[in-house]
């Protein structure tokens, strides 16, 4: 190993561990407002890349069909939950027609738009919209009715909710990968280390998204109200915070991120529909690091889980997986040993 | 009055012993999970199955085993105790097949394996598989690579069963023939990058690099490794032999070398070769049914399978009826002596100690020339 080679790896696992880091900041978000431990994070990613590439041919993506579906039974619930409290159609109705407005809109928009061939900037707009949709529906079919459930039953119906959506991505998207074309052909000799464009991009975006992140949870009302709902529940709703609103509101962000992420992975390597688990889970990793509670230890968990990952590859790639995940044993030791409130919650 | 009496007699007893003599195949398919890509397409060969064989209804249940090797397992003892298969068939993916092996042993049941599943020796003894052997391509591989003047070669596959066996198929041959490996490395289908393989492959300059994966996923590898500025020969495995690998990678696997079973460019095969007829049957009735460019390697060995079965069942007829144990045995009996069948993927002759039946030459070289297949 020489200093080219080792800066080469460098790059690599700084710009794997911006994706994670992405995932994991999601991750962290879902848990520290709604308790789930989202393991599906990951299945948006691979929505979101599998969404662009079958609009990049011109094709209708499953995820219209997905997204339709899902809206009608989270519909279903919003007017039978308005029809059992009020008993009038009409009130039913609305909420019922609340829900899915949203949904429909978007797939309209999305059948009259796939033919058309539109710039790719267009086409990441819409994949990125088409995702993020999916996650206050995924909140309101699975989680909404159990916010008052253990951490523990929260986690069993989020890996529910991970194998359904694999499976559905299944049926939608089919069986084979997909690679997207190229944002940036840039290749930049900058000494020992050669950046792509993609590199670029992806670090790029990854931090002005974390940034943006903490903008909103500092200097706006409804990341504050998501902030106080994650401190205190009771106390958020005493003061008007809706724990439902902030739930949809923390699946949507984990939704855009996912997407996002995606479409960032997309040129770069080969997206299936079930790649996203494996994605997320390293995010998932870098959330642990981060205790599922602290944003900036969870980005450099990140760094560190990507940079591991691309140096084992190159040591000793039979074991690469081994090593990122045998990782997690020292630092949760290491977190149990100094966690003074682990008995808390029980 | 008498007449009809013993017309109908003679009904009812046609019809019972008809619909007693169905012919019952179990085929169970990974239609879900991370071999789906492979199963799917074999659903679609069957669909476009015959009917009926040698007269025999045949009554085909295909299940689907999400490539999980207990939902195989499950699969293949519901096929033996409450279908009473004749006949067991799969599983496409090879982690899979080979617990079914068992199953199938255990209750004196044919198993037609479509994935190159390896079984200690006499553990297969009523295992066949319908795909070409690791070795059987590795072969063609370490051939080409010889007619070349390759000495060197990298290997970066799966960390799979697949890479695990194609690497014990490929090293001691391509050693045997003079070429060295030095170096290998491994990945996996689910990977954003190879940076690190790639790195280190490259550094070990071989002649040549072989890249072990399936499907869609073959592209990524490859393209890791030329964006790291390997120049040399890229080789890929059948697994790879598939329009996805230019569907993804475009123009940067111009060039690789992939090695197939005959079928999947029979057209382009010279008419001396004994697949040719069969193969060209089989991608026209495939891409009748599903559209110009569907065929692929797995497709093709579930049109063998029922030519296996059309050349078989007949002579194990003669021995006793569908459902029977006589009719399994003798099934497994015809398989084993009924000598040289030509089929779309090549020439099967299964004998008592070997049930993986195609010779070393069967393996066909192809090379991506403007985004399309060139025999080689």
């Amino acid at each position: 190993m020489d200093l080219s080679i080792a800066s080469v790896l460098l790059v690599d696992g700084i710009t794997s561990g911006a994706i994670y880091a992405l995932l994991g900041l999601a991750i962290v978000l879902v848990f520290a407002v709604t308790r789930v431990i989202f393991i599906p994070q990951g299945e948006f990613v691979a929505y979101g890349a599998l969404t662009l590439a079958i609009l990049q041919t011109g094709a209708v993506p499953g995820t219209v069909w997905l997204l339709l579906l899902m809206g009608a039974v989270a519909a279903a619930m919003d007017g039978a939950g308005a029809w059992r409290r009020h008993r009038r159609v009409m009130a039913a109705a609305r909420a019922a027609g609340g829900t899915l407005l949203v949904p429909v809109l978007l797939s309209l928009v999305t059948v009259w738009a796939a033919p058309h061939r539109f710039p790719m900037l267009v086409q990441m707009l819409l994949s990125l919209a088409l995702v993020t949709a999916f996650g206050p529906l995924v909140y309101r079919v699975a989680f909404q009715s159990l916010a008052d459930a253990s951490t523990l039953v929260l986690l069993i119906v989020s890996v529910g909710v991970h194998f359904a959506m694999t499976g559905l991505a299944l049926v939608f998207f089919g069986a084979e990968g997909f690679r997207n074309p190229s944002f940036w052909d840039l290749r930049m000799q900058l000494g020992a280390v050669t950046l792509t464009g993609q590199a670029i991009i992806i670090i790029t975006v990854s931090v002005a998204l974390i940034v943006l992140l903490w903008l909103f949870f500092e200097r706006t009302l409804y990341g504050k109200a998501l902030r106080a709902t994650a401190v205190n529940r009771l106390g958020a709703r005493l003061m008007g915070v809706s724990a439902h609103a902030a739930g949809r509101w923390s699946f949507a962000m984990a939704a855009l991120i996912g997407a996002l992420s995606g479409l960032l992975i997309g040129p770069t390597t080969t997206v299936f529909y079930d790649s996203g688990f494996l994605i997320g889970l390293k995010g998932f990793v870098a959330a642990v690091i981060g205790g599922l509670a602290s944003y900036p230890a969870t980005a450099i968990g990140a760094l560190f889980v990507g940079i591991v990952e691309s140096f084992s590859s190159f040591w000793a790639s039979a074991f690469k997986e081994v090593i990122v995940f045998t990782l997690i044993l020292p630092i949760l030791f290491w977190l149990s040993l100094t966690d003074k409130h682990a008995a808390e919650e029980h | 009055m008498k007449k009809f009496k013993i017309a109908v007699a003679a009904a009812v007893l046609l019809a019972a012993s008809a619909s007693y003599a169905d012919i019952t195949i179990g085929v169970s398919l990974s239609l879900t999970g991370p071999a789906s890509g492979l199963g799917i397409p074999i659903k679609n060969e069957i669909a476009l199955w015959p009917k009926s064989i040698a007269g025999q209804k045949l009554d085909v249940i295909v299940l689907d085993d999400a490539t999980d090797p207990t939902t195989g397992v499950k699969n293949a003892r519901r096929f033996v105790t409450e279908d009473k298969a004749d006949v067991i068939v799969g599983s496409v993916a090879t982690p899979v097949a080979i617990p079914m092996a068992a199953v199938a042993a255990e209750a004196d049941t044919v198993q037609l394996a479509l994935s190159p599943a390896a079984l200690p020796p006499g553990k297969d003894k009523w295992t066949f598989r319908l795909p070409q052997s690791n070795l059987v391509m590795a072969h063609a591989i370490v051939a080409h690579m010889k007619k070349l003047g390759v000495k060197t070669v990298g290997f970066l596959g799966y960390t799979d069963a697949y890479g695990e066996e194609w690497l014990k198929a490929f090293g001691p041959l391509a050693e045997k023939n003079g070429i060295k490996l030095v170096a290998t490395e491994r990945f996996a289908r689910s990977d954003t990058s190879v940076t690190g393989q790639a790195l280190k492959l490259v550094a070990a300059h071989p002649d040549a690099i072989l890249i072990v994966a399936s499907g869609s996923g073959a592209a990524m590898p490859e393209m890791g490794v030329v964006e790291r500025g390997y120049k040399g020969k890229i080789y890929q495995t059948h697994a790879a032999a598939t329009h996805d690998l230019m569907r993804v990678g475009g123009k940067e696997v111009e060039g690789t070398y992939v090695v197939s079973g005959p079928a999947v460019v029979a057209d382009q095969l010279p008419a001396s070769n004994p697949s040719k007829q069969l193969g060209m049957e089989f991608i026209q009735s495939y891409e009748k049914a599903y559209g110009p460019g569907s065929r692929n390697q797995f497709a093709a060995h579930g049109f063998d399978t029922a030519l296996l079965l059309e050349k078989a069942v007949p002579i194990a007829l003669k021995k006793g009826k569908p459902g029977t144990k006589e009719f399994r045995a003798a099934l497994r009996d015809a398989l084993e002596t009924m000598g040289r069948t030509v089929v779309s993927q090549g020439v099967l002759t299964y004998t008592p100690t070997d049930h993986w039946g195609f010779p070393d030459d069967t393996g066909v070289m192809l090379k991506v020339v403007n985004g399309q297949f060139k025999v080689d």
